[in-house]
C-alpha cells in the first residue's frame, strides 16, 4: 500500500496550515463535530444569504486527513449553493468509500480529488467526512452534535 | 541506532522469548507485505497455539452442555469447565472455587457487582471512590449506579506522571465511601497503583474495594488474598485467553449475601411459578449456557502462562519496556505520556509532528500494529489536554526488535510530515 496515495502533498499542506481555520463574522448556521474514535472536534460555523454560502470557516483539531478535507471543503464551498454543497458532499462522498464515481464526477470535485487515496484506508474514511457530514448539520439546522458514528 | 547501546539489562535467562514466539502462530504473519510486529497487547493479548488447541477440541470432542445431561460428553465438558475454574481459582490465589464467577469480561464483571451489590448495599448519600485513570468500563457502570441510588462519584486525582498517590486517595476516602473501584493497573498509562496500601486504607474506613484487574493479569502478580480485595475483575483475553471469558473474583461473604444479576438456567435450584430458589455459589452467578469453550481456553492459558517463571516474564517485559523508553524518548518530537516508576508494559505518546490517528496509519503501513485514541480512558486524555495518544503495548512475545521496527516506522512519520 502506498501511503504517497494517503498523504497527498495538497493534504499534508492543508493538514499543516488549514485554511478558513476561523469563524466567519457574521454567522448564522453552526455545525459541531466529534469522531469518537479518535477524538477529532470541530466547529464549523458559515454566513448563508439566501442559498448561497457567503462566507465559512472552522477551528477544530484533528488528523491530518480530517483537517485537510476541512479546510479544502471550506475553499470549495465558499461562494455555492446549498444544492451545489450537497451535490459536491455525494460526489465527494462516493469518492473516499469507493462507490465509482465517473471521471466527470471527479473532475467536478476539483482539488477535492486528492482524498480518492482514502478509499484503501477504511478506518480512515470517517476523518475524511467529518468536516462533511458537520456541513450537513449546519445546513439543516440539527440539533446536537455530527458524530461521525 | 544500534540495538546493543540501549540494552540496560539482559532479559532473564530463563525466559526464551524466541522459543515462546514460536507458540503464538499470529506473529508468522505479513501484513501490508512487512512482518507483524504486533504492539497492542493492551487491547487484547495473542493467543498461544495451546489455547486455539483447547478451544478448538472442546467443540471437536466435548462439544456438550454442563451441569445438566448425563451423558459422558456432558460429563467431560463439566469436568473440563470446572477444572477452568480451579486454574483461576490457584492463578488468583483464591481461598475458595467457589468464590470465582465466570462472565463475559472484566466489564461484565464489574457491573455485575454494580448491579448484584451496588443496588443491593449502596444508598442515597454514600459515595464510590473511582480514580481518575479508569477506564471507563471502571467509570459508567458506577455513574449508573448513582444515578439509580443517589449516591455520590468521587474522584481521586492523579498526578502528571500519571500515579495515584496515597495521600490523594487518603483526602478522597470518607465515612460515607461505601465502594471503591479502582484499577490494577491503568491501560492508557501503565501505571501500577499501590493497590494493597490504598485497599487497606479503604477498608479501614469501612469500605469494600474492587479491581479493575484487566491490565493487570498478565503482568503482575495476583494474589487476591494478599491484596485483601473484595472483588477482582478480569478478561482472559488479555491473558493470553480467549475473548469473551472473563472473571469475577468476590470475597464468598459478599457474594453469600448478593442477589442474582440475570435469572435463568443453571442459577436455581428449583423452580414454581410461586417460589424461585437460588443456586449455591459461583452458579447464582452464571445464568444460562456459559461460554463452556472460553472458559476451558482460559484454563489453557494460564496453564500457558504460569509454566513460565514469573519472575523471569516481568523481568523480561520490564527489560524490553525499558528499552522501548528510551528508545523512544531518543525520537525527535515524541513526548510521552505517562511516566509513573514502575509502569508496565504500556507506552502512550505523542508525536510533535503528526495526529495519533496518522502515526498509527503511518506505522501501520510499515506492519507495527498500536493503538491509537483515547484508549477508553477520556478523563485520562482531558488531564493531559489531549485528545488522543498512540499507544505501544508489551506482551510477553515482544522483542527489542519490535521496539526497533516500531522506531524506524516513527521515522517515517517524520520523513513524511517534516
Amino acid at each position: 500500500m502506498d501511503l504517497r496515495e494517503l498523504y497527498q502533498e495538497v493534504i499534508l499542506d492543508h493538514g499543516k496550515n488549514p485554511r478558513n481555520h476561523r469563524f466567519p463574522e457574521p454567522y448564522n448556521r453552526e455545525g459541531r463535530g466529534y469522531n469518537p474514535l479518535c477524538g477529532d472536534k470541530i466547529t464549523l460555523r458559515l454566513q448563508l444569504d439566501g442559498d448561497r454560502i457567503t462566507d465559512i470557516g472552522f477551528i477544530g483539531q484533528g488528523c491530518a486527513i480530517s483537517q485537510a478535507s476541512c479546510s479544502t471543503m471550506t475553499e470549495a464551498l465558499k461562494g455555492k449553493t446549498v444544492g451545489d454543497a450537497e451535490a459536491l458532499f455525494e460526489k465527494f462522498h462516493a469518492l473516499v468509500t469507493g462507490d465509482g464515481g465517473s471521471g466527470d464526477e471527479i473532475e467536478e470535485l476539483g482539488k477535492l480529488a486528492v482524498f480518492a487515496g482514502v478509499r484503501e484506508f477504511p478506518m480512515r474514511v470517517k476523518c475524511a467526512t467529518l468536516g462533511w457530514h458537520t456541513l450537513n448539520q449546519a445546513l439543516h439546522d440539527e440539533e446536537g452534535v455530527a458524530k461521525t458514528e | 541506532m544500534t540495538s546493543t547501546s540501549l540494552i540496560t539489562e539482559a532479559p532473564a535467562p530463563a525466559f526464551d522469548v524466541l522459543s515462546v514466539r514460536e507458540d503464538f502462530p499470529a506473529l508468522h504473519q505479513e501484513v501490508h507485505g512487512k512482518p507483524l510486529v504486533y504492539l497492542d497487547s493492551a487491547a487484547t493479548s495473542l493467543k498461544p497455539q495451546a489455547v486455539i488447541d483447547a478451544v478448538s477440541e472442546v467443540y471437536a470432542k466435548d462439544c456438550a452442555n454442563i451441569h445438566r445431561a448425563v451423558h459422558l460428553l456432558s460429563q467431560r465438558a463439566t469436568v473440563r469447565y470446572e477444572e477452568a475454574r480451579d486454574k483461576v481459582q490457584s492463578f488468583l490465589n483464591a481461598a475458595k472455587k467457589t468464590e470465582v464467577v465466570f462472565t463475559r469480561g472484566t466489564t461484565e464483571a464489574i457491573n455485575l457487582v454494580a448491579h448484584s451489590f451496588g443496588r443491593s448495599a449502596v444508598r442515597e448519600g454514600d459515595e464510590i471512590l473511582v480514580t481518575e485513570l479508569e477506564h471507563h468500563s471502571n467509570i459508567v457502570p458506577w455513574q449508573m449506579l448513582c444515578q439509580q441510588t443517589g449516591a455520590k462519584l468521587v474522584v481521586v486525582p492523579m498526578t502528571d506522571r500519571g500515579e495515584v498517590l496515597r495521600e490523594a486517595f487518603e483526602e478522597k476516602l470518607s465515612d460515607r465511601t461505601k465502594l471503591v473501584a479502582i484499577a490494577h493497573v491503568s491501560n492508557a498509562l501503565g501505571t501500577v497503583l499501590p493497590a494493597a496500601e490504598l485497599i487497606a486504607l479503604a477498608h479501614a474506613r469501612g469500605a469494600v474495594v474492587i479491581l479493575d484487574g484487566a491490565q493487570a493479569v498478565s503482568h503482575v502478580e495476583i494474589d487476591v488474598q494478599a491484596l485483601d480485595c473484595d472483588f477482582y475483575a478480569f478478561s482472559g483475553h488479555k491473558l493470553y485467553g480467549p475473548t469473551g471469558i472473563g472473571v469475577l473474583y468476590g470475597k464468598e461473604r459478599w457474594l453469600e449475601g448478593m442477589p442474582p444479576y440475570q435469572g435463568g438456567g443453571d442459577m436455581i435450584r428449583s423452580v414454581t411459578f410461586e417460589e424461585t430458589i437460588y443456586n449455591e455459589l459461583p452458579f447464582k452467578f452464571e445464568a444460562g449456557t456459559p461460554n463452556i469453550a472460553g472458559a476451558i481456553g482460559l484454563g489453557a492459558a494460564i496453564d500457558y502462562y504460569r509454566a513460565f517463571d514469573q519472575t523471569a516474564v516481568h523481568a523480561h517485559e520490564r527489560a524490553v519496556l525499558r528499552y522501548a523508553t528510551e528508545a523512544l524518548e531518543s525520537v525527535p518530537g515524541v513526548r510521552l505520556i505517562g511516566t509513573a516508576p514502575g509502569k508496565v508494559a504500556a507506552l502512550s505518546f505523542l508525536m510533535e509532528a503528526a495526529h495519533p490517528h496518522d502515526v498509527g496509519t503511518i506505522v501501520d503501513s510499515e506492519g507495527v500494529a498500536i493503538r491509537t485514541g483515547h484508549h477508553c480512558a477520556q478523563p485520562v486524555m482531558e488531564h493531559f489536554g489531549i485528545a488522543a495518544t498512540a499507544r505501544a503495548s508489551l506482551g510477553m512475545y515482544n522483542t527489542t526488535d519490535d521496539i526497533d521496527a516500531l522506531v524506524r516506522a516513527l521515522e517515517k512519520v517524520r520523513e513524511l510530515f517534516a
